[in-house]
C-alpha cells in the first residue's frame, strides 16, 4: 500500500485510484512492485501541490478475513494509539476495534515471524 | 515566578507572527516541505505517526496557575482534550493541525510561554531540580541561573547550528533529582573552601545509543564566570564536535574521546580568551535582579506539624500511604513538598486531561499556590503546601484522579510515548508500562518494595531514560514484532550509572513476568534497608538474569 500524511492536519492517508483518502480498508493493494512504484511516482504530484508529505510504500499481509499491515507501526497508524481507542481513525469506526477485533489482533504474529506472504 | 521583560515579550510575539507567515507560505506552496521542516522544528512542531505534535517549553519546569489554565485550554481546543508531560519537563500536544499552530503560539505568548528551544540543534530548554526553592539542604534556588542561561542561549547566533542538540540541567543539593550527569552540561551548585558559592560543571553525559555519565570538567566555576565558562565549552564543541555522523555528533562523543583532562584544557584555553576580552561577565546585581523573581513565598511561622494533618493520617489509610511516598520534607517548618503522580494505574504515564489541568489550576488558586512544577520523572509538584492544608489538597487531587500514592515506587514509571505516537519508535512502551503498573498495583507491596525506578523507552533514542533506570526497559523491533530488553543497575541520581543489558529481549507477553521475577529475586537477596539498585550493585547480574530467563519461552533474540 501507499501512504502519506496530509499537509494541513497531519492525518494519515492512503492511495486509492489516483487520489488520497483516509480509510485503510479502502486503500489500494499492489501485488506487483512495478504498479506500486508507478503509484508512488504519480503521488509525487500531490507532494508538489502541497497536499501531502512523506509518501512511502509499506507491506501488508493477506489473511483469511482481510488485510493487515505487516509492521506494528503501520497497524497503529491505520487505527490510532493502541492505548487510546477513543483517538485516531479507530474512534470513527462504526464498530470499535476493541469489540470488532481487527484482523491483526485476532492473530498476533508468531514469536519467530516467518517470511510473510507480502504485498505492498 | 520570572516575568517577561519587554524584550522577552516582544521576542515571543514576533516569533509567533513569523511562524504564522511561514505556515501561510507553506500552505500556499511558497515553501517546500524541505524548506519548511527546519522552520517548524525550530518552533517545536514535529510530524508524528497520526498527526503533528507540538512541544511547548516549560522553562525549568515551573508553571503558574494562569499558564496551567492556558495549557488546559489549548489541550481542549486544539488537541483532543489532553497533553503529555515529558522527561524534559515540557508539554507535548499530539493532535494539533498545522493551520492552527500559529494560534496556539499566540495563546502561549499571552501567558509568557513559547516553543522555542524545544527542537533543533541548539541549546534546549534548561531543566532544574523540581524541588528547587523548597527542599531542605539546598544551597540556593538553581532556577535563577537557569533563567540566565535561557536568556544567554536563546537565539544565540553562534550556537544556532551546533553539531547536535544540547541539553543543560542544574541542581543545588547533594541529592541529584535533575539527572545532571546525564546531560550535555550538568551543573551542581556547590561552595568552595573559601565559602563562596559557584558551580561544579559536568560535560558529556547522555543517553541514546551511546550512553555516558558526564565527566567533571569544571571543579569550581565562580558565579560571575559561569556564562563565560559555558560559552567556552560550547565553542570547543561547536568547533570539534562531529558533523559528519549524526550518531557521533553529541558532545558526549567528543568529551569522552578527548578525555576529561584534554577537554578541560581546551575549555580553559577558550575560557581564558573570553575572559581576556572581558565579555560575558555576569554582574552580581543582574543575578540579584533575576533571583528576586524566584523569591519563595513569605512562609508563615507554623508549628512542625498540624492537628488536621495528624488526624487525617490516622483516619484515612489512603492519605497515610500518600504522605509516605508523595511528600518530601520542606525547608520551612509546617510545610511540605507534595508530588502529584501522573502515574495513576491505567493511565498513560505523563498524560493529563484538560479537566485535570484546569482542576490543578483551581487548587492553586484556592490554596494560594503561586507555582506548580513539572518533574523529569513526568510528575507534577506543589512545592510549598502548608501541612494543615494537605488533607484538603489530597481530597481535591483524588477527585481529579491524581491521588496515586506511588511517587518513587515501582509503578512510578518513566515512559516515552513510544510507537503509539512517535515516528521514531520501534516498539510501544505505554502498554507495557500500564501492564507493569497493573501487576504491581497493590500499594502495600509497592511500599514494601521501596524505591524502584523503572524507566522505559520505545527506541534507542532513550527519551524514557532506560539507561538510568534501576530497571530499564528498551523496546526493539525484530522483523516487525516488538521485543523488550531489560537493563539493570542504572541511576540518574547523584550515584549515576549506566544500566547493564541483561541479554536478549522478551516478547510483549513475557516482559511483565520477567520484570516480576527480577523484583522477586531482589526481595529474596536484599540485605536490610537495601534498595534494588544496591542489591544489584552488590550481587551483580547473574542471579537476576537466571531468574528472569527461567521460564522464558522465546529468548532466542
Amino acid at each position: 500500500m501507499l501512504t502519506a500524511n496530509r499537509l494541513l492536519d497531519g492525518e494519515v492517508v492512503y492511495w486509492q485510484g489516483g487520489d488520497w483518502q483516509p480509510d485503510f480498508a479502502a486503500a489500494e493493494i499492489f501485488d506487483e512492485a512495478e504498479a506500486a512504484k508507478a503509484a508512488l511516482d504519480a503521488a509525487q504530484a500531490f507532494v508538489r501541490d502541497n497536499k501531502v508529505v512523506g509518501t512511502y510504500l509499506f507491506e501488508v499481509r493477506k489473511e483469511a478475513n482481510g488485510v493487515a499491515p505487516v509492521k506494528e507501526r503501520e497497524i497503529i497508524r491505520s487505527l490510532g494509539p493502541s492505548v487510546r481507542r477513543d483517538m485516531g481513525k479507530q474512534a470513527l469506526m462504526p464498530v470499535p476495534p476493541a469489540a470488532a477485533k481487527p484482523v491483526h489482533e485476532t492473530s498476533p504474529p508468531p514469536p519467530y515471524p516467518e517470511e510473510p506472504d507480502v504485498s505492498i | 515566578m520570572y516575568r517577561y521583560d519587554e524584550f522577552d515579550a516582544k521576542m515571543v510575539r514576533e516569533r509567533a507572527q513569523q511562524f504564522r507567515y511561514q505556515v501561510e507560505r507553506r500552505i500556499k506552496g511558497e515553501l517546500t516541505e524541505d524548506e519548511f521542516k527546519p522552520l517548524r522544528l525550530k518552533n517545536g512542531l514535529y510530524l508524528q505517526l497520526h498527526s503533528y505534535m507540538l512541544r511547548v517549553a516549560v522553562p525549568y519546569g515551573t508553571l503558574s496557575a494562569r499558564q496551567m489554565r492556558q495549557l488546559a485550554r489549548i489541550a481542549r481546543d486544539y488537541s483532543r482534550g489532553y497533553g503529555h508531560f515529558t522527561t524534559r519537563t515540557n508539554m507535548q500536544y499530539h493532535w494539533p493541525k498545522l493551520s492552527e499552530v500559529p494560534d496556539i503560539l499566540e495563546l502561549l505568548a499571552d501567558v509568557e510561554m513559547h516553543c522555542i528551544q524545544t527542537s533543533g540543534n541548539c541549546v534546549r530548554n534548561v531543566t532544574a531540580d523540581h524541588f528547587a526553592g523548597a527542599v531542605a539542604g539546598e544551597l540556593e534556588d538553581p532556577r535563577p541561573i537557569c533563567e540566565i542561561i535561557r536568556q544567554w542561549s536563546s537565539f544565540h547566533p553562534e550556537f544556532n547550528y551546533l553539531p547536535r542538540k544540547f541539553k543543560i540541567a542544574v541542581s543545588a543539593t547533594k541529592e541529584d533529582r535533575a539527572a545532571v550527569k546525564y546531560h550535555d552540561i550538568g551543573m551542581e551548585v556547590i561552595t568552595n573552601e573559601a565559602g563562596e558559592t559557584g558551580y561544579r560543571v559536568f560535560v558529556g553525559g547522555g543517553m541514546g545509543r551511546t550512553p555516558y555519565v558526564a565527566l567533571e570538567i569544571g571543579k569550581f566555576v565562580g558565579k560571575e564566570d559561569i556564562l563565560a565558562y559555558l560559552e567556552a565549552i560550547l565553542r570547543v564543541y561547536n568547533e570539534y564536535g562531529r558533523r559528519d555522523n549524526i550518531h557521533k555528533a553529541r558532545v558526549k562523543i567528543l568529551a569522552h574521546q578527548l578525555g576529561a583532562d584534554e577537554f578541560r584544557r581546551q575549555v580553559e584555553v577558550e575560557f581564558a580568551e573570553i575572559k581576556r576580552h572581558g565579555t560575558l561577565h555576569l554582574p552580581p546585581e543582574e543575578l540579584k535582579r533575576i533571583e528576586a523573581y524566584f523569591a519563595p513565598p513569605a512562609f508563615e511561622d507554623l508549628p512542625e506539624t498540624a492537628p488536621e494533618f495528624e488526624a487525617a493520617v490516622k483516619a484515612d489509610a489512603g492519605f497515610a500511604a500518600w504522605t509516605r511516598s508523595n511528600l518530601t520534607p520542606h525547608k520551612a517548618k509546617g510545610y511540605a513538598i507534595a508530588t502529584i503522580s501522573l502515574k495513576t494505574i491505567g493511565q498513560t504515564p505523563g498524560d493529563a486531561s484538560a479537566e485535570q489541568m484546569d482542576g490543578l489550576a483551581q487548587i492553586m488558586e484556592d490554596f494560594g499556590f503561586a507555582e506548580i512544577r513539572v518533574s523529569h520523572e513526568q510528575n507534577l509538584v506543589f512545592p510549598h503546601v502548608r501541612k494543615k492544608d494537605l488533607p484538603a489538597v489530597y481530597a481535591r487531587l483524588q477527585a481529579l484522579d491524581l491521588g496515586a500514592a506511588n511517587a518513587g515506587l515501582i509503578t512510578d514509571i518513566i515512559c516515552c510515548p513510544g510507537l503509539d505516537y512517535c515516528d521514531l519508535a520501534n516498539a510501544r512502551s505505554i502498554p507495557v508500562a500500564m501492564k507493569l503498573q497493573e501487576r504491581f498495583a497493590d500499594l502495600e507491596r509497592q511500599h514494601e518494595l521501596g524505591e524502584i525506578k523503572i524507566k522505559m523507552s520505545g527506541c534507542i533514542n532513550a527519551c524514557g531514560h532506560h539507561h538510568a533506570g534501576h530497571i530499564g526497559i528498551l523496546g526493539v523491533d525484530k522483523k516487525g514484532v516488538e521485543f523488550y530488553q531489560i537493563q539493570l543497575g542504572g541511576s540518574g541520581a547523584e550515584d549515576a550509572s549506566v544500566g547493564e543489558i541483561m541479554g536478549p529481549g522478551f516478547g510483549k507477553d513475557e516482559i511483565v513476568d520477567a520484570v516480576e521475577r527480577v523484583v522477586e529475586t531482589y526481595v529474596a537477596l536484599r540485605a536490610p534497608g537495601e534498595r534494588l539498585l544496591e542489591t544489584y550493585r552488590r550481587v551483580g547480574m547473574t542471579p537476576f538474569k537466571n531468574a528472569a530467563y527461567q521460564e522464558q519461552m522465546y529468548a532466542a533474540y
